[in-house]
């Protein structure tokens, strides 16, 4: 009976909500009566006859905030989804946030307190590398259970973490294909942010462009974090003239970053330009018009046209505003709290030990992105898609990879 | 005569007050905090410690001095960077790392495609090098930032400015130089020393006590600082620069001197962080952290070393507790700290306590009506007692312009200095 | 010539020159204000940024009024205009507040600053949101200028620099030219004899902070055509603005034109020929070395104190 009951579960969408409160309170009891707390929590989880904590973990202040508000919202809107469905084994899920206010060891502090103190059975959190870097050590010292949903630069597999959003080769690989057939490019300007994601990025994409699309980089920039003034980077580009600028500027130099880029007349007629750092919500800041034309290459774009994803949009702006952007990342964090639902029901527990071992393999047909499958490496197969940004601040996909298998260490291009 | 009597006529802890502040400090650092609190907050507060070496530093430097630094974080990164550098080869040895392309490098070296560990990262393989390199480096640094600002009487504001923008650089080019440093995400996952687990519970007690034992022992070499004469000079200095300059004294090089002091202890600091958060990153070393130790300091109150340890847990048990509670008004709080503790409190929590104490007549010391030195430039009275014992003294110091030696000249001329005004400042 | 022509190299030359002129309109904008609280009374002012901030806020705001009423194209005006007022204004009471207790401490107006600039952080975080946003710029501001087909100069380029010539041009006519200015300065020089001869002090110190936080305001309005805003925006600038105005020698405004103009053309260079983080370290870094040598600045004033 209960795996009818959580295949049905399973099928529950959002726009149903309203009407399925009910019976997923009735069925819900019932649930946690199949499942005996003593039995599903043998670890001293904070698990309770009703409910389960999990922590929600991101900067809510500093200067992170900007980039992680749309995550705690996602993840926030997803809690309250499955809520409302009747929970996880017929447990409602307690949120405990915490505030990792853009600064490293914070992370770390707090995940500490939310692990041995507050016992989370599972935290859904982080956003820099440096964040995740700081706090993971403390994950695999308490075996914690962390959904980290940013695009980042592969070169890491932790059993204590599920990784939602996509590692380097799968954000990288499939876009400079696309680009160089489709635009028939032979010459790269890279240009980045100056810390790891980008770096790496960038030598992933160098060795790629080198070596199998027998192009040629032509430079290699990278701009201290914050910087705003990018006058004698854009006449180094000038002067090389790339046929594709490939960029991952992040932050507040991205916006200034496309601004004067635009300004020096560098728009989208005459230059063709593949970001792996832009999305809805950093368009926000740019202003369309000064992107219009450009290319990102991610894994989600807000304008999707599908089923799970129209839905998503719907009930996102319902809960957080009419004027709320999703982007990439946005999305991925969505899908942390339902990957931890369906891990957790497969697993009929919630000793850390037994989810991690029940989610790979697991494919999550509803995700807003289009089906997913978790990989023994806790990394997600995704498609890769290219955007094309308008005016409006959305993006048209002009490109859709197929299924590309998640490669954190990528061999030949280390 | 007692020990306890013989502590209490010591000038060196600063009278029955200063004893009873210290054994107050102590019960709570060893015996309260531990016994009251759970391993998780434990280790927590010994974070915060790491914290009171910068401002214990910037109560000798800022409150005797009135050389406000924004850069302390150089120096409390320098010695955790030091120390992570150390605790990250060990924890990269062939084995552990052989998913790399070169094994046996830190993992970060390896994404940015060093494959060999750089020149300046060998002589980290041995501890005795890493801790003479923590006391030894940021004080070297020190000496030169200092030589080059004091020798031309660079000074108030300017220093200040000047050390954040030296505290800019040093982050820049850390985040810059990723290969070599870690970059922004810093040096991570550090597990051992010398084989010996640092995550354990019982590793985070004893590195606690270590550092609380530390973090005592640069108390007391800064009160024995401040109360030689080098102290009363330091005071003298604050307050009235030119005329102890006229008495025949090289200002620069006191000056000198208590920046290496208070950079190396904030390298103490630095070291012991590392070992107890077991990891480092630059957002120790910018701008932002520099000036939150000031605030840490002055809300303790700047003149007084163990308001400096109060005032650093305070701040920080409160940046804590409310960022866990309401993180949006966190800021609110922290910004208005600083202002109210600036316009209305100058002195912090000494000074509130020191208020208290002489109206209701606590720990009423016979030899000793405590009173602390003033923070603004008004220790008029400081000032006639010091340029009579130092103009005394001062043929002897003008020949030796080495501080070191000035210092272990201090004759103990206590009888014609422990005038009360001065006597406070030991507090 | 490293295989490109004569022509490709004198185009890039004269569009780094303008980058670096630009930049230095920029940087001399931002240190105007400072240069005036800084300079003329002592101030150590870390909240400058965040008035900065005020005057972003207000141009993002009003061209979201204006994008709704349909006067796009010609309220940056307007903006500028109320981005003055407004950080005048606030300027103007965070005086009478906070600054004019600490006159005799100016180690401590850093530290009191640095909270007012905590707190204003949080306000704009809670009152616009933390994501960082953008005002809708004017068509007519938005592309580049061609001299010759090769050649780009970016028209929000020329503007920030025009409005900084309008600025410092004010700046001077005001302290040098003006009434006001000669009490300014008569009290920088000689507090008890400025009060002496009927000058109000308190009022004329008032004003001159009001005044340098209401170009920072303008300057705020400036860089949204160049960058976006956000809560910390104001961050990015600090640091800057007092390495121009020390480097420059703080009483003086044409050092601090002469050091922005000199700081701006470094880095410019400097990030032409080497990667841009280790353009800004090397130019912070001669500052720094200069300053060690000539603590005073390149310009320094006359004046003992």
């Amino acid at each position: 009976m209960s795996t009818l009951n959580r295949r049905g579960f399973m099928k529950v969408s959002g726009a149903l909500v309203g009407a399925m409160m009910a019976a997923g309170l009735v069925t819900g009891h019932a649930f946690a009566a199949d499942y005996p707390t003593a039995k599903v929590n043998t670890t001293g989880l904070a698990v309770t006859d009703t409910t389960v904590k999990v922590g929600i973990l991101h900067s809510a202040t500093g200067t992170m905030a900007i980039s992680e508000t749309g995550s705690i919202q996602a993840e926030k809107l997803a809690i309250e989804q499955i809520n409302a469905m009747g929970g996880i084994l017929g447990r409602k899920i307690e949120v405990i946030q915490e505030d990792g206010a853009s600064d490293w060891p914070t992370f770390a502090e707090k995940a500490k307190k939310l692990l041995e103190k507050d016992k989370v059975a599972s935290v859904m959190g982080c956003w820099t590398s440096a964040s995740r870097k700081a706090a993971l050590p403390v994950f695999e010292k308490d075996n914690g259970l962390l959904f980290y949903p940013t695009f980042y630069e592969g070169l890491e597999q932790s059993k204590n973490v599920f990784y939602t959003g996509q590692e380097a080769t799968q954000q990288i690989l499939a876009g400079l294909d696309w680009i160089a057939k489709e635009k028939k490019a032979k010459t790269f300007y890279l240009i980045g942010s100056d810390y790891i994601w980008p770096r790496t990025s960038m030598k992933i994409a160098r060795k790629h462009i080198e070596q199998h699309l027998g192009g040629k980089v032509v430079g290699e920039e990278y701009i201290a974090l914050g910087d705003t003034q990018f006058g004698s980077v854009i006449n180094k580009i000038k002067l090389k003239k790339p046929d594709v600028i490939y960029a991952a500027v992040v932050g507040g130099s991205n916006v200034a970053w496309f601004k004067q880029l635009n300004a020096a007349g560098l728009n989208s007629s005459k230059q063709t330009m593949l970001t792996i750092s832009v999305t809805e919500d950093e368009v926000l800041g740019i202003g369309g018009e000064n992107l219009a034309g450009f290319y990102s290459a991610m894994k989600y774009f807000q304008s999707q046209d599908n089923d799970a994803n129209k839905k998503f949009v719907e009930a996102f702006k319902k809960r957080w505003g009419k004027d709320a952007v999703i982007g990439d990342v946005t999305q991925a964090a969505y899908l942390g709290p339902w990957l931890y639902k369906a891990a957790v029901e497969r697993a009929g527990s919630f000793d850390v030990d037994k989810v991690q071992a029940a989610l790979p393999g697991y494919e999550f047909k509803d995700a807003p992105e289009g089906p997913v499958t978790v990989e023994a490496n806790h990394h997600l197969t995704t498609k890769l898609r290219i955007g094309q940004w308008g005016k409006d601040g959305q993006a048209k996909v002009v490109y859709t990879s197929g299924y590309i298998k998640p490669d954190p260490f990528p061999k030949g291009y280390q | 005569m007692t020990l306890w009597e013989k502590m209490c006529a010591s000038d060196l802890l600063g009278g029955k007050q200063g004893v009873i502040g210290l054994a107050v400090l102590a019960a709570v650092i060893f015996l309260v905090l531990p016994l009251g609190v759970d391993i998780f907050r434990l280790n927590l507060i010994g974070k915060y410690l790491t914290y009171a070496f910068v401002a214990v530093g910037l109560v000798l430097l800022w409150g005797h001095g009135g050389i406000l630094s924004l850069g302390q974080g150089i120096f409390f990164g320098l010695g955790g960077y030091a120390m992570a550098m150390f605790l990250k080869l060990e924890a990269s040895d062939p084995i552990t790392t052989k998913i790399q392309s070169t094994p046996g490098i830190p993992d970060f070296m390896d994404w940015n495609q060093l494959t060999a560990l750089p020149w300046f990262w060998e002589p980290f393989k041995s501890l005795p090098f890493t801790i003479f390199a923590v006391l030894t480096i940021p004080a070297l640094f020190a000496y030169i930032i200092g030589y080059a600002m004091f020798k031309r009487r660079v000074g108030g504001v300017y220093f200040s400015i000047i050390t954040q923008a030296v505290a800019l650089i040093l982050s820049i080019l850390i985040v810059g130089q990723q290969g070599y440093t870690g970059g922004v995400n810093g040096m991570t996952d550090l597990r051992t020393m010398l084989g010996w687990d640092i995550r354990t519970d019982s590793a985070k007690y004893i590195l606690y006590y270590a550092n609380g034992l530390l973090l005592f022992g640069a108390i007391f070499l800064s009160k024995y600082v401040m109360s030689s004469k080098f102290g009363m000079l330091l005071l003298a200095m604050r307050d009235k620069e030119e005329r102890v300059r006229f008495s025949g004294y090289d200002v620069s090089n006191f000056k000198i001197f208590i920046f290496c002091l208070a950079a190396m202890m904030s390298a103490v600091g630095g070291a012991m962080f590392t070992l107890q958060v077991g990891f480092m990153s630059p957002s120790f070393v910018g701008i932002v952290p520099s000036i939150e130790m000031v605030i840490f300091c002055a809300v303790g109150g700047r003149a007084s070393l163990i308001g400096a340890v109060y005032g650093t847990l305070l701040v920080n048990y409160g940046k804590t507790v409310f960022s866990e509670t309401y993180p949006e008004l966190w800021l609110f709080l922290m910004g208005g700290l600083f202002i109210a503790v600036v316009m209305f409190f100058p002195n912090g929590i000494a000074g509130i306590w020191d208020k208290y104490a002489t109206k209701y007549g606590w720990f009423k010391d016979k030899a000793v009506t405590a009173k602390k030195p003033e923070v603004s430039t008004t220790g008029v009275e400081t000032h006639a007692v010091l340029t009579e014992t130092l103009s005394a003294e001062a043929a002897a110091a003008t020949e030796s312009t080495d501080v070191a030696a000035s210092v272990k000249k201090t004759t103990r001329k206590k009888a014609a200095i422990s005038s009360p005004n001065i006597r406070g400042a030991e507090a | 010539m490293f295989g490109y022509s004569m022509a490709e190299i004198g185009n890039i030359v004269v569009m780094q020159g303008f980058s670096g002129l630009s930049m230095f309109t920029v940087l001399l904008l931002m240190a105007l204000g400072l240069a005036i609280i800084f300079g003329q009374m002592g101030v150590i002012n870390m909240a400058h940024g965040e008035f900065m901030t005020i005057g972003a806020y207000t141009t993002v705001m009003i061209s979201k009024v204006a994008a709704s009423y349909g006067f796009t194209d010609y309220y940056f005006i307007f903006a500028i205009i109320i981005a003055f007022g407004l950080a005048f204004a606030v300027g103007y009471l965070v005086e009478f507040a906070i600054i004019r207790h600490l006159y005799k401490r100016p180690l401590d107006t850093l530290l009191a600053t640095w909270g007012l600039s905590l707190v204003m952080q949080q306000i704009f975080r809670s009152t616009f949101g933390a994501k960082e946003v953008s005002a809708e710029l004017p068509e007519w501001m938005l592309g580049s200028v061609n001299p010759t087909p090769d050649i780009d100069i970016p028209i929000n380029g020329l503007f920030v620099m025009g409005l900084a010539a309008l600025v410092t041009f004010g700046v001077y006519m005001f302290m040098y030219k003006s009434r006001w200015g000669l009490r300014v300065r008569a009290t920088v020089q000689n507090r008890t004899m400025a009060g002496a001869v009927g000058i109000n002090t308190a009022k004329v110190d008032r004003v001159t902070f009001a005044l340098g936080c209401g170009i920072a305001g303008i300057a705020g309005a400036a860089f949204t055509t160049i960058a976006s805003t956000g809560p910390t925006t104001g961050t990015l600038y600090i640091v800057d603005s007092f390495m121009v105005v020390v480097f420059g020698g703080a009483a003086s405004i044409v050092g601090t034109i002469a050091s922005a103009f000199g700081i701006a053309q470094a880095q410019s260079v400097l990030q032409f020929f080497m990667t841009s983080s280790m353009g800004k370290v090397s130019t912070l870094l001669a500052i720094v070395t200069i300053l060690m040598m000539k603590p005073e600045g390149l310009f320094a004033s006359k004046l003992r104190k």
